[in-house]
């Protein structure tokens, strides 16, 4: 049995009603689950971007990303070890202000992350952090150690690859450059 | 002077008749009454089909688009009008067929409400449809229609959706006819790679025992010519799929029978002995494979198809050549030498003696005893000439029927192949007459897939469709009663089926018919179906415990055949 590995797929699509749903039935027709998910619009107009990961084998994660592209409206589909993205998670952490303060072990461990305080006031404070999935696990495993947190909540993983571009970049300009090409050439 | 406006009905119709729309498969209902009513003044241009069911529809539309290569039209109202249509659109996403479905919805402004007849029809439809999408406004019509069209047919075919909602069918709009032929993110045709062409050619000519494995997509991609050029060039003996039997016709000197389950025994022994295989159009489903951990590992791989999802999904492969097979067939057959494989090509000749002698023979020649499956097949396809559309059910007599039949013309076979949907023949038959009219049509059944669809002899009636009807009635669901005798001790468990009398169903609908059950009275009976004109149904009372042979058990590897059971 291959191992499996975390691999985080990044899917750009047309801004459409329904591709959610088509992107993610991929998965569910295998019983795969998805880790976290993160969709938002891009940096190209009308393009929407999803960035997905999930725990599977290299073969699986290939013949996913590829049924993920068969989709009309899915314009690219890509999938990335760690080691070929920069990536963030942000999460927050809503603490107790009269517990926070009386156990001086707290500030300690919020400044030990480099995590910021957003907002305080007498009856709670929010700690948020933004940094790699594990230490924010820490983190809340830290605060709650120290039973002073009340509420938890973590975004899904946002990522970049190591290639300078946006690839659907050149994908879109090549696509419409063939078109015109095979247009003129008629 | 500002533009005529019309409703989004009327722009409906107008679109398909842009689209060269001749023929429509329908059923009206409540929320499909602006556009049947439009249809109204369109009837001379636009003929429509009423089926007795929807599910008939949808597979009607397939026969058509099967035999014609041309887009089958279903017209549907909503909620279960549309949910009807869903085992036609299923079927014509696995086995590739270019079909639209336009179903009736209720208004936009009912949407999500549970109103009479909603149902979420793109939501269902979304995993099993190439495109599925709600129109809302009569002003998308012309564009969402083109569109659909242009998926539907272009790339890998498929089928498409459209869910009209009834305010967008009564609304206004001025009407342009559009012509989409581009979309960003869909390359119907993707870019075949160089490098791995020449990598295709290099293993083609090193080759000293080459298969070509032929799928649908040679077919769909109007590609016959090519591939036997090709093949012809490279002297390379082919195995068919199911989908893929009248790409290469049966009598070609290079062409070694069907792949799969119940195919021939050469092409399937050879598949795990060839030292590079030619996957052109294909996709290695189950029933060709078999045991995948044994599938052709001796063998360099090339995969041919112009769905990258396609390459390595079931079988890793060698060289993936990306493209329209049209394309890169001829690309191949340009670049590759001319070969010699006789030594190769006539080691098939042992197992086609093998199988003759203890399978065909018997099956197709006997003696004595009841009438065979095989042996009506064979008797019907020698009587067109070979030249018929073969359409059938599914179970035994498909199988039966695709082994027996010979195929002389392209685009000669349809049947449900990745669906496997018993009830597919009768209305597909009755589609395949409206696509291809001045050929003969011959369906053959097996009793329950008959009465899983027999409605549709309605429609037959109506329309005068001349549909040769050959009911391979056994008195079971064969295949599954063939699979409990072999797989499940003989318990018989729910397949011996207690028939109607066919003859006086066939005489409500006014259908002329023959029930053969001896076989000095076979030919006779053949030839009474086809001299008649219109619909024939003609029952043959065949062998009850008949079984499909060879065949390569569930699991087994594919080059282990079992000749009887």
């Amino acid at each position: 049995m291959e191992k499996k590995t975390l691999y985080t797929i990044i899917v750009h699509s047309e801004n459409l009603a329904g591709i959610l749903n088509q992107v993610t039935a991929v998965f569910t027709r295998r019983q795969l689950n998805i880790e976290s998910l993160n969709v938002s619009a891009s940096s190209i107009k009308g393009v929407h971007k999803y960035t997905i990961t999930c725990w599977t084998t290299r073969d699986i994660i290939e013949k996913v990303v590829k049924q993920i592209e068969k989709k009309m409206d899915v314009i690219q589909a890509h999938y990335f070890t760690d080691k070929e993205i920069f990536q963030r998670e942000v999460a927050m952490y809503k603490v107790s202000m009269p517990e926070f303060q009386s156990n001086p072990e707290a500030s300690k461990v919020v400044r030990r992350y480099s995590a910021h305080i957003v907002e305080v006031n007498p009856v709670f404070a929010i700690v948020e952090l933004t940094g790699m999935s594990d230490d924010i696990t820490s983190l809340y495993q830290e605060l709650k150690a120290l039973n002073c947190v009340l509420q938890f909540v973590r975004s899904g993983r946002i990522a970049v690859s190591t290639s300078c571009f946006e690839r659907v970049n050149e994908y879109l300009a090549h696509r419409e450059e063939r078109y015109n090409n095979e247009k003129n050439g008629e | 002077m500002e533009k005529e406006k019309i409703t989004g009905a009327e722009a409906l119709m107008r679109s398909l008749e842009h689209e060269g729309v001749k023929t429509i498969f329908g059923y009206p209902g409540g929320a499909i009454m602006p556009v049947f009513d439009a249809l109204y003044d369109h009837r001379d241009s636009l003929n429509h089909i009423l089926v007795r069911h929807e599910q008939g529809a949808a597979h009607a539309a397939q026969g058509f688009a099967r035999v014609s290569g041309q887009v089958g039209v279903c017209l549907v109202t909503s909620g279960p009008g549309a949910t009807n249509t869903i085992t036609g659109i299923a079927d014509a996403m696995i086995d590739s067929t270019p079909i639209v479905v336009i179903a009736g919805q209720v208004g936009a402004g009912l949407l999500g409400t549970d109103a009479f007849q909603e149902v979420d029809l793109v939501g269902v439809t979304q995993p099993i449809s190439k495109w599925s999408y709600q129109i809302r406004r009569a002003e998308d019509v012309a564009w969402a229609v083109s569109r659909a069209f242009y998926i539907a047919r272009s790339g890998r075919p498929g089928p498409v959706v459209l869910d009209f909602a009834k305010n967008a069918q009564q609304e206004l709009t001025a009407y342009e006819p559009m012509h989409v032929d581009f979309i960003r993110s869909y390359d119907p045709d993707p870019e075949t790679d160089p490098k791995a062409v020449a990598e295709a050619v290099a293993l083609i000519n090193e080759a000293k025992k080459p298969l070509v494995l032929v799928g649908q997509g040679v077919e769909l991609g109007n590609a016959q010519a090519e591939l036997r050029a090709f093949v012809e060039k490279a002297d390379i003996p082919c195995g068919c799929t199911l989908l893929g039997l009248s790409a290469l016709p049966t009598a070609h000197p290079l062409n070694k029978g069907m792949l799969g389950m119940h195919g021939n025994l050469g092409p399937n022994v050879k598949t795990n002995e060839c030292d590079v295989l030619i996957a052109v159009g294909m996709r290695f489903d189950d029933r060709v494979t078999g045991k995948l951990e044994t599938y052709a590992k001796q063998a360099k791989i090339i995969h041919l198809d112009i769905d990258p999802s396609e390459i390595g999904k079931n079988v890793a492969v060698d060289v993936a050549v990306l493209g329209d097979c049209k394309r890169t067939l001829a690309l191949l057959t340009e670049l590759i030498q001319r070969q010699q494989h006789t030594d190769w090509i006539s080691s098939f000749k042992t197992y086609e003696e093998k199988e003759y002698e203890e399978v065909i023979k018997k099956e197709v020649y006997p003696a004595d005893g009841p009438l065979n499956m095989g042996e009506v097949v064979r008797a019907v396809s020698e009587a067109t000439g070979n030249e018929a559309i073969l359409v059938t059910d599914v179970g035994q007599n498909q199988m039966m029927a695709c082994r027996y039949f010979k195929y002389t013309k392209e685009r000669s076979v349809v049947t449900s192949g990745g669906m496997g949907t018993m009830g597919f023949g009768l209305p597909a038959a009755i589609g395949a007459t409206f696509g291809r009219p001045e050929r003969t049509v011959c369906v053959f059944m097996g009793d329950g897939g008959l009465q899983m669809t027999m409605q549709e002899l309605g429609t037959v009636m109506e329309q005068q469709a001349p549909v040769k009807i050959i009911l391979l009635n056994n008195n079971y669901l064969g295949n599954v009663r063939q699979w409990q005798a072999m797989f499940f001790n003989r318990r018989y468990s729910f397949t011996p089926m207690m028939n109607p009398d066919y003859m006086q169903i066939a005489a409500a609908y006014g259908i002329k018919s023959r029930r053969v059950i001896e076989r000095k009275e076979l030919g006779e009976a053949v030839r009474e179906m086809l001299e008649t004109e219109g619909p024939f149904l003609l029952e043959a009372c065949v062998v009850e415990e008949g079984n499909v042979l060879p065949m390569t058990p569930p699991g087994c590897s594919v080059n282990y055949m079992l000749m009887e059971c």
